[in-house]
């Protein structure tokens, strides 16, 4: 899960992280509340989760709170990358001096983390390390050892800060490690880290994201989080592993590489049947039972763009006799609203009793064809008819 | 032979007493794997029958060991305590870690794996969130059903456990030494390139399948490997074409960020390094009978 600005603000401050004010809002009236409330010049930023917000006009400084109200109704509505700006926060304004960055992230490919910094930031990070290398330090962290205050100093040198700079950043530095520590992060990102004339350190904009997996040791039920597609929230309702695509062919198998796999199989197959795609990706996972094939028909053929199912399974630990009784269950239970054809493909633990049934059951809607790619065909074909 | 795992391994199953470690110890025994105990503190000097056979239960890993000789541990403990398992084997030094949990905290699996690190590897690692490690005709360590293919002479190292039970499925007229899912987290204990080089090592292993799919660097890594240092035919799949950039797709480690992790990125490292590769599961597998055949 990816963070809203103003929600990595107020986990930073949750940590004593310097950062400065700043206050949610949903209308221009709430706008004008909140600057009046903080005084002086603010900053009124777009809520979304896209990079170049200040281009696209999402971000506008204003003098007075009847200002901030003016920005404001210009900012909202904004389409920036495709988000709908529905919120803002109407930040303190800051003389700032220096723009520095830092981040601390999981580091797949050396299987540690990895903390970045560099004394020239305020640009996208992508761009630094395309254009100056050299200026942005790339430090591995041990996962046990951690950053402690000499690693955090060290980091900030490698990143090219003075002595004095180091000193005061550090301290910063460790909060932010115990953020993405504590909070289980992938990814803890302040980009602007400045220095205000004043000679202060502010995290002027930060970028979390929260490990999915971690959830269960975290109280986040009242975060607010990105609003999902009604199918990816009806989906999710049930438990169901399910990504929405902008294709015909609705997927559904078990285990993640397999479904990815009827996926690309199904792209394939559609170049020869009118360039159909696949519409969603879907893995019921391993055991899964009658009622949750049922589930994911139903999310599936709640689709309008979708013309024809592809149910793939391979039975390891699933049963094929249940995933063919999910089928047959699930027809049943949707009834005339399941108006779209089934192509299923069946292999493995008990095929031959999960093909007997759908064959017992003969239902019109059911195609049954032996191979994955032979499926993927005749999914692709009805899809394009 | 076959790599990793064999007739001589000795499996103690931790988390062997909760509902997944029951129903998979039976398989396994079932399947022919040399079980020989199970961990769990709080149930250590009780025993445990599973269709017939009394095992039983240890406080530790260590004890385990002591008691049993085993060389290899399966680990099915929920993710809140799956770290603190794995750390318990390597501090046991066991020989071999599977561990099977899905959903385990990124941080709890970079933290055992420094923690490995810095107590030199002894214990190799497999997983988390995998099926296991199973050579047909000797032992299974793991979840992946044990009659899908016999022994044979092709090695597979997936990185998903379906693709793993499919390939397995094409190939079963050929066989396999060796099945390795090491599964699709972002940290995982052994890779690609482990499984590589043990197949290569391998006289009873003629030729490799490598399945990847999209996230992170393990594929382009391994075609960099196998140029160098492989000199047996290897036949590779890559999921994920299709993936949207920024979406998950099921996996934890399933995600293609910026440009980095594509499936044609890996397509091409594989290409490039001589390596065939299979538009669909199947295709590969008649690739890999085509070089089968000409060996």
């Amino acid at each position: 899960m990816d963070l809203f600005e103003y929600q990595a603000r107020d986990l930073f401050e949750k940590y004593e992280i310097p950062v400065l004010a700043g206050i949610v809002a949903d209308t221009p009236e709430e706008v004008e509340a909140a600057a009046a409330k903080i005084g002086g010049t603010v900053v009124v930023k777009a809520q979304v989760k896209a990079g170049g917000r200040g281009k696209a006009g999402g971000v506008k400084v204003a003098h007075s709170p009847a200002e901030a109200r003016e920005v404001s109704e210009k900012i909202f509505g904004l389409d920036i990358k495709g988000h709908i700006v529905k919120r803002v926060m109407v930040a303190q304004g800051a003389s700032i001096d220096k723009e520095y960055y830092f981040s601390v992230l999981l580091d797949r490919s050396n299987r540690t983390f990895l903390a970045l910094c560099s004394v020239e930031g305020g640009m996208e990070i992508e761009q630094l390390a395309e254009e100056r290398p050299e200026a942005l330090a790339k430090v591995p962290v041990d996962a046990v050892k951690g950053i402690d205050l000499a690693m955090a100093t060290s980091i900030a040198k490698q990143g090219g800060f003075d002595d004095a700079t180091a000193a005061k950043v550090a301290p910063v530095i460790v909060k932010l490690y115990e953020v993405f520590v504590k909070e289980d992060a992938t990814l803890v990102e302040v980009n602007p880290l400045v220095e205000t004339k004043d000679g202060k350190i502010l995290a002027l904009d930060g970028k979390v994201t929260f490990d999915d997996n971690a959830e269960f040791r975290h109280e986040r039920a009242e975060m607010e989080r990105d609003v999902l597609d009604p199918l990816e929230a009806k989906a999710k309702a049930w438990d169901l592993n399910y990504v929405k695509l902008d294709g015909e062919v609705g997927i559904i198998g078990n285990g993640a590489g397999l479904v990815m796999s009827t996926l690309d199989v199904v792209a394939y197959a559609g170049e020869r049947h009118g360039g159909v795609r696949p519409a969603n990706f879907l893995d019921i996972g391993g055991g899964a039972s009658a009622e949750v094939m049922a589930n994911g028909l139903d999310v599936i053929l709640g689709d309008a763009q979708v013309k024809s199912v592809f149910v793939n399974v391979f039975g390891g630990i699933t049963a094929c006799d249940a995933v063919a009784n999910g089928i047959v269950g699930a027809l049943e239970k949707l009834g005339a609203s399941a108006s779209k054809p089934l192509v299923v493909r069946l292999d493995g633990n008990n095929v031959a009793e999960g093909r007997r049934i759908l064959a017992e059951r003969n239902h019109p809607l059911v195609t049954v064809v032996e191979t994955m790619d032979e499926a993927a065909d005749k999914a692709a074909e009805l899809a394009n008819r | 032979m076959a790599i990793f795992l064999d007739e001589n391994s000795k499996i103690i199953v931790q988390g062997m007493t909760g509902s997944e470690g029951m129903k998979h110890t039976a398989r396994m025994l079932k399947g022919g794997s040399n079980i020989v105990g199970g961990v769990n503190p709080r149930k250590a000097g009780e025993t445990v029958e599973i269709d017939g056979k009394v095992l039983p239960v240890f406080g530790t890993v260590a004890e385990a060991m002591a008691a049993t000789g085993a060389n290899v541990s399966v680990i099915f403990v929920p993710p809140a305590f799956a770290k603190a398992a794995v750390v318990e084997a390597i501090d046991a030094e066991i020989g071999l870690a599977v561990v099977i949990t899905e959903g385990i905290p990124v941080h709890d699996s970079a933290s055992f794996w420094a923690y490995s690190c810095s107590k030199g590897n002894k214990t190799r690692i497999i997983g988390p969130n995998c099926p296991g490690i199973i050579s047909p005709g000797k032992s299974n360590a793991g979840i992946t059903p044990a009659d899908i293919t016999g022994p044979g002479p092709i090695g597979l190292v997936s990185k998903s456990g379906t693709l793993t039970y499919q390939m397995m499925f094409e190939l079963r007229d050929i066989g396999m030494s060796t099945a390795i899912g090491i599964g699709g987290d972002p940290i995982i204990g052994t890779t690609h390139i482990d499984a590589l080089a043990a197949f290569q090592a391998d006289p009873e292993t003629k030729a490799i399948v490598l399945i990847g799919e999209i996230g992170g660097d393990s594929e382009e890594k391994a075609a960099a490997y196998i140029k160098e240092h492989v000199t047996k035919p290897v036949v590779a799949y890559v999921a994920g074409f299709t993936a949207p950039e920024g979406k998950t797709m099921g996996h934890a480690g399933a995600i293609v960020s910026g440009s980095a992790g594509t499936a044609q990125a890996k397509k091409e490292a594989f290409e490039a390094a001589g390596v065939k590769v299979g538009k669909t599961p199947s295709e590969t597998a008649a690739l890999m009978r085509e070089v089968y055949a000409a060996l």
